[in-house]
C-alpha cells in the first residue's frame, strides 16, 4: 500500500500544473482517486462528512448486479448446450456463458470509459463515475449474438449522444444503457430481433424443433401456450438478453439497492404496481391470446424486472421527487406492458416505456413542486 | 396555543465527546469581538488601539444604524485592530484587567418601557445583536415590526449543550428577558422545548410549544416551519435561550453579562465538560491542556461551527466548542472496505449495523464534489415541506422569483447541515444557501 502511494506520488508532478504531462490530468487524477479515496479535510461548511461518496454508490449498484451477471453467464450456457441437444455440466455452462459474456462486458466498460477520458481531457474536468454502472448495464442487457463492433457503436453513441452532449454524469436526460439499446434496436432492427441473436450457438446443429425464439416472441403467436412454465420465468432459464432472464438475480439485486438506500423502493413498488394493474386490464379485455396471459406470469417474461431494478431507478433520469417518483414507476410499468402487447413488434416496451419516462420525468417533477409553490402561495394570501 | 409537534425526518448523529455535566471556569487574558460574526455588520470603529474600555463600552457601531453598539466584553486596554484584504475588520482585540470594572446602565425604566424604550436600552447596552431574524438569519432590524419571536430551548446537534443545566438557576433573568421581548412583538414569545420542560417549565408571559424527533429539531427554523410558517414578508426574531438569560440578566442589573457557559465537546478534548468562558475568548486559553494537539477547533458544533485558528478566538453566538480529528490520509480503496467506524446515512456501509455506537468522526470528506447524482437523499433529514435540491438549484442560477417560490425564506444555513453532510456529490449546501439569501439582501435593499 505504502509502495503503490510512493509510485503514485512520484508520478504526480508530471501530471500537475506546469508538468509536461499536464493534459492528462484527468485520466492521472481518476486513477489516483481510484486507488485512493483522497484525504482532503473539510475547509467550508459541516465538519464532519458522511462516509459514502459517488464512487461507494457506484459500486453498490454493480455489485447489485454481480447475480444478473452471474445468472447470465449461466443461462448462456444451458441455453447453448439446450439448443444443440448435448448435456453439459454446470461448470461447463458457467464457463462457456463467461467466454461469450465477458467479451460484451470488456467492450462496453473499454469503449465507455475511453470515451468519457477523451472529454474529460478536453474538458481538464475530473472523472466522474457515472459510467461505471452503465459500462455494466449494457452487455447485460444486449442479446449474447450481438456483434462486438455494434456494442462498441452502441455504447459510443450512448456516452456522447446520451450523456456527454448533455454535461455528462448528472446531467443526461435518458438512461445511457437504455439509449445504447434502443440505438441498435432502431439502428439494426435486423440484428436485434427475431430467434437466432438470443442463444449462442457457434453455428452448431440445433436439435429438431429448437427455434430460439425469446417468451414474449412466443407469447405473440401462441399466447399462454407459449410461454414458459412460470416457475422457469421466475429462476431464468429462458432465452433473452443476457442479464435480464432471472426474477430472483434481479430481486436480490432489488434488496441490495433498497437496503443500502441506493435505489428507489417507491419506483419499483409503484412500476411493479403499473405493470400489474395493465396485465390485469389486459386479462379483463382478453382481445388476443396475448392479452390472457395472466399479469402476474406477463411481468417475470421479458427484461420487466431488470428494469424496473436497474433501469427505471436511475436517479438522474428518473423523476426526483418522491411524489414524481411514484407517478413515474406507475406509468413505466403501465407504459411498458401497453406496448409489448399492443405492438408485438416491440418486444422492449419497457425498454420503451422507461425511455419515455424519461423524458415525462422533468414534467412530472416540475407539476409536483409547482403544487407545492401553490400551497405556499396559498398559505401566504390566507393570512393576508 | 401551545402546539406539539413531532418531525420524523432528520438523524442525530452519535459522536464521542459528549460533555460532563460538571462546570469549570476558564479565564482569557485576551479576548476579542469580531466584527464577522455578525453577518451584513458593516463595522465602524468607536474606540483606537491603546483605549481604555470598560464591560460595555462600544468598541464599534454598525454603519448601517449608528444606535446598534457593539461593546466590549471585558475591561482593560484595546489592544490590536486587526484587519484584512481591503482594510476590513476582522477582530477588535482586548487585553483584559484581572478585576473586570463594568459601565453601569440604566435600566430602571425597563418595566415601564414601551417598544421604543426596550430596543434603545438593549441597543445602548451591546444587547442588540443578540437577537436575530428570520428570514435571512442575520442581525435583527430594530425598525421592522415582528410577527412572533421564537426561541429555541434545546439544541439538537452533535454533542449539543444542554440548555436546562446551563440555565437551571437562571429563571428570574429568563422571565425578565421573556418580558422585555414580548413588548417588542405584538405576537407571542414562543419556547419550544423538546418535552422535559425543566427550567421553562414556571415561566410567563410566553407560550411554551414542543417538538419530539431527530436533529434538526432544535433549530429554530424548523420550529417555526411546524408551529408558525413564515409566509414572503413576514419576520419573526429569533435569540438563542442562554442570550435570552443574559439580556435578562444585562436588565436586572444594569451590567452586561460578559460570559456564557459552553460546553467543550469532541474526541480530542481530554476531560469534555462545561465551562464559564467570557465572550470572545481565545482559543489558546481554551486548549491549554484541555485539548489535544493538532486537533481542528470549531466554535460551535460540527455542522454549523466555525474553524477557528490557534491564535483565534471563539464565534460571538457559539454555546459549544468541539474538537475533532484532523484527517489527511488518503485511504486506500477507501470505497470498497467495509466501513465500521464510518457513519454514514446511507446503508452501504456495514456500521448500519451498529446503531447506539458512538463515532469518532475526523475532518475528512472521504470524497470529492459531483454534479447532482443521487436523489430522495436530502428529504430524509430535511424535516420542511420545501425541497431542497429543487431550492438550491435556483439558487445556483440565481432566480431569485424561484427562490421565493420554494420557499427560501424559511431556511437558514443551518437547516441544511445534515443535508451537507450526507451528500453523496459532496456538495457545500449550507454555503450555497446563504450565498441565496445574501443576493435577496442585496437586491431588496
Amino acid at each position: 500500500m505504502e509502495f503503490i502511494k510512493n509510485i503514485v506520488e512520484s508520478v504526480k508532478p508530471n501530471f500537475d500544473k506546469g508538468g509536461k504531462l499536464e493534459k492528462y490530468w484527468p485520466v492521472f487524477d481518476g486513477l489516483e482517486t481510484f486507488l485512493f479515496v483522497p484525504g482532503h479535510a473539510t475547509s467550508k461548511g459541516a465538519h464532519i462528512r458522511d462516509g459514502i461518496d459517488l464512487k461507494r454508490t457506484m459500486v453498490t449498484v454493480i455489485l447489485a448486479l454481480v447475480p444478473c451477471l452471474l445468472f447470465g453467464m449461466y443461462n448462456v450456457g444451458y441455453q447453448h448446450f439446450l439448443a444443440i441437444g448435448e448435456s453439459a455440466e454446470f461448470i461447463d455452462m458457467v464457463i462457456y456463458g463467461a467466454i461469450r459474456v465477458l467479451p460484451l462486458v470488456i467492450v462496453s466498460y473499454g469503449v465507455g470509459l475511453g470515451i468519457e477520458f477523451l472529454f474529460c481531457i478536453k474538458n481538464g474536468h475530473s472523472i466522474q463515475e457515472g459510467f461505471l454502472v452503465s459500462g455494466m448495464l449494457i452487455p447485460l442487457i444486449m442479446p449474447v449474438e450481438v456483434p462486438l463492433w455494434m456494442v462498441a457503436a452502441a455504447t459510443a453513441f450512448a456516452v456522447v449522444f446520451g450523456k456527454e452532449v448533455f454535461g455528462g454524469t448528472g446531467m443526461n436526460i435518458l438512461n445511457p444503457a437504455l439509449t445504447a439499446r434502443a440505438f441498435l434496436f432502431f439502428a439494426y432492427p435486423t440484428k436485434m430481433s427475431g430467434n437466432s441473436v438470443w442463444i449462442s450457438t457457434d453455428g452448431m446443429q440445433t436439435v429438431d424443433g429448437y427455434t430460439g425464439a425469446t417468451a414474449l416472441g412466443n407469447a405473440v403467436e401462441q399466447g399462454v401456450a407459449g410461454i414458459p412454465p412460470y416457475l422457469d420465468a421466475i429462476i431464468g432459464i429462458i432465452p433473452g438478453s443476457v442479464g435480464e432472464t432471472s426474477v430472483i438475480a434481479c430481486l436480490i439485486g432489488a434488496v441490495i439497492l433498497i437496503a443500502s438506500g441506493i435505489g428507489s423502493w417507491r419506483i419499483m413498488l409503484s412500476m411493479l404496481i403499473g405493470g400489474y394493474v395493465m396485465g390485469y386490464l389486459f386479462n379483463m379485455w382478453g382481445a388476443n391470446s396475448y392479452m390472457e396471459i395472466p399479469a402476474h406470469h406477463q411481468l417475470m417474461l421479458g427484461g420487466f424486472f431488470f428494469g424496473m431494478v436497474f433501469m427505471a431507478t436511475d436517479p438522474v433520469s428518473a423523476a426526483q421527487t418522491n411524489t414524481g417518483k411514484w407517478v413515474y414507476g406507475f406509468f413505466c410499468g403501465l407504459l411498458g406492458i401497453m406496448i409489448r402487447v399492443f405492438n408485438p413488434a416491440y418486444p422492449e416496451g419497457i425498454m420503451m416505456a422507461i425511455l419515455f419516462m424519461n423524458v415525462m420525468a422533468p414534467l412530472i417533477d416540475h407539476y409536483v413542486v409547482q403544487g407545492n409553490i401553490s400551497k405556499r402561495l396559498k398559505r401566504a394570501q390566507a393570512i393576508a | 396555543m401551545a402546539k406539539n409537534v413531532k418531525i420524523s425526518r432528520g438523524v442525530d448523529i452519535n459522536l464521542v465527546g459528549k460533555a460532563e455535566e460538571k462546570l469549570g471556569a476558564i479565564d482569557s487574558t485576551t479576548v476579542a469581538l469580531k466584527p464577522t460574526d455578525f453577518h451584513g455588520v458593516i463595522p465602524k470603529l468607536e474606540v483606537k488601539e491603546g483605549d481604555e474600555v470598560k464591560a460595555g463600552t462600544p468598541l464599534f457601531h454598525d454603519k448601517a444604524n449608528e444606535n446598534t453598539k457593539f461593546v466590549s466584553p471585558v475591561s482593560g486596554e484595546v489592544a490590536e485592530v486587526v484587519r484584512g484584504a481591503k482594510r476590513r475588520i476582522l477582530e477588535v482585540r482586548l487585553l483584559a484587567d484581572k478585576e473586570t470594572k463594568f459601565e453601569n446602565f440604566d435600566v430602571s425604566g425597563v418595566n415601564s418601557a414601551d417598544k421604543a424604550g426596550i430596543i434603545e436600552i438593549l441597543q445602548r447596552g451591546g444587547q442588540w445583536p443578540l437577537i436575530k431574524k428570520r428570514p435571512f438569519d442575520v442581525m435583527a432590524d430594530a425598525n421592522e415590526d415582528p410577527k412572533a419571536i421564537f426561541i429555541s430551548a434545546f439544541d439538537s446537534s452533535p454533542l449539543a449543550p444542554n440548555y436546562n443545566f446551563i440555565l437551571k438557576d437562571r429563571a428570574t433573568d429568563l422571565q425578565t428577558g421573556i418580558d422585555a421581548l414580548a413588548k417588542l412583538t405584538k405576537g407571542a414569545v414562543n419556547i419550544v422545548t423538546r418535552g422535559d420542560k425543566g427550567v421553562f417549565s414556571g415561566l410567563n408571559n410566553c407560550t411554551i410549544h414542543s417538538i419530539a424527533g431527530p436533529h434538526p429539531a432544535g433549530n429554530v427554523g424548523v420550529q417555526i416551519h411546524h408551529i408558525e410558517p413564515l409566509n414572503k414578508g413576514e419576520i419573526v426574531w429569533t435569540i438563542n435561550v442562554q442570550d435570552l438569560a443574559a439580556i435578562g440578566s444585562f436588565l436586572n442589573t444594569g451590567k452586561i453579562q460578559n460570559s456564557r457557559v459552553l460546553a467543550m465537546t469532541g474526541a480530542e478534548v481530554k476531560a469534555p465538560q462545561y465551562y464559564s468562558v467570557v465572550l470572545g475568548s481565545s482559543v489558546e486559553s481554551l486548549s491549554k491542556g484541555n485539548i489535544n494537539d493538532n486537533a481542528r477547533f470549531i466554535s460551535g458544533n460540527v455542522l454549523t461551527g466555525d474553524k477557528i485558528e490557534a491564535a483565534g478566538y471563539l464565534g460571538y453566538y457559539h454555546h459549544q466548542v468541539t474538537a475533532i480529528r484532523e484527517d489527511h490520509e488518503a485511504e486506500f480503496f477507501g470505497w470498497v472496505a467495509p466501513g465500521f467506524d464510518k457513519f454514514s446515512l446511507s446503508k452501504t456501509f456495514f456500521s448500519w449495523a451498529m446503531p447506539n455506537k458512538k463515532y469518532n468522526l475526523g475532518t475528512g470528506i472521504h470524497g470529492e464534489e459531483r454534479a447532482f447524482v443521487m436523489t430522495g437523499q436530502y428529504e430524509k433529514v430535511f424535516p420542511f415541506d420545501i425541497y431542497p435540491v429543487q431550492l438550491l438549484k435556483s439558487i445556483i442560477i440565481n432566480d431569485i422569483e424561484q427562490m421565493e417560490n420554494l420557499g427560501i425564506y424559511e431556511v437558514a444555513p443551518e437547516d441544511f447541515a445534515l443535508c451537507e453532510f450526507g451528500c453523496t456529490s459532496k456538495i457545500n449546501s449550507q454555503e450555497i444557501v446563504r450565498n441565496g439569501l445574501d443576493l435577496i439582501i442585496k437586491e431588496l435593499s
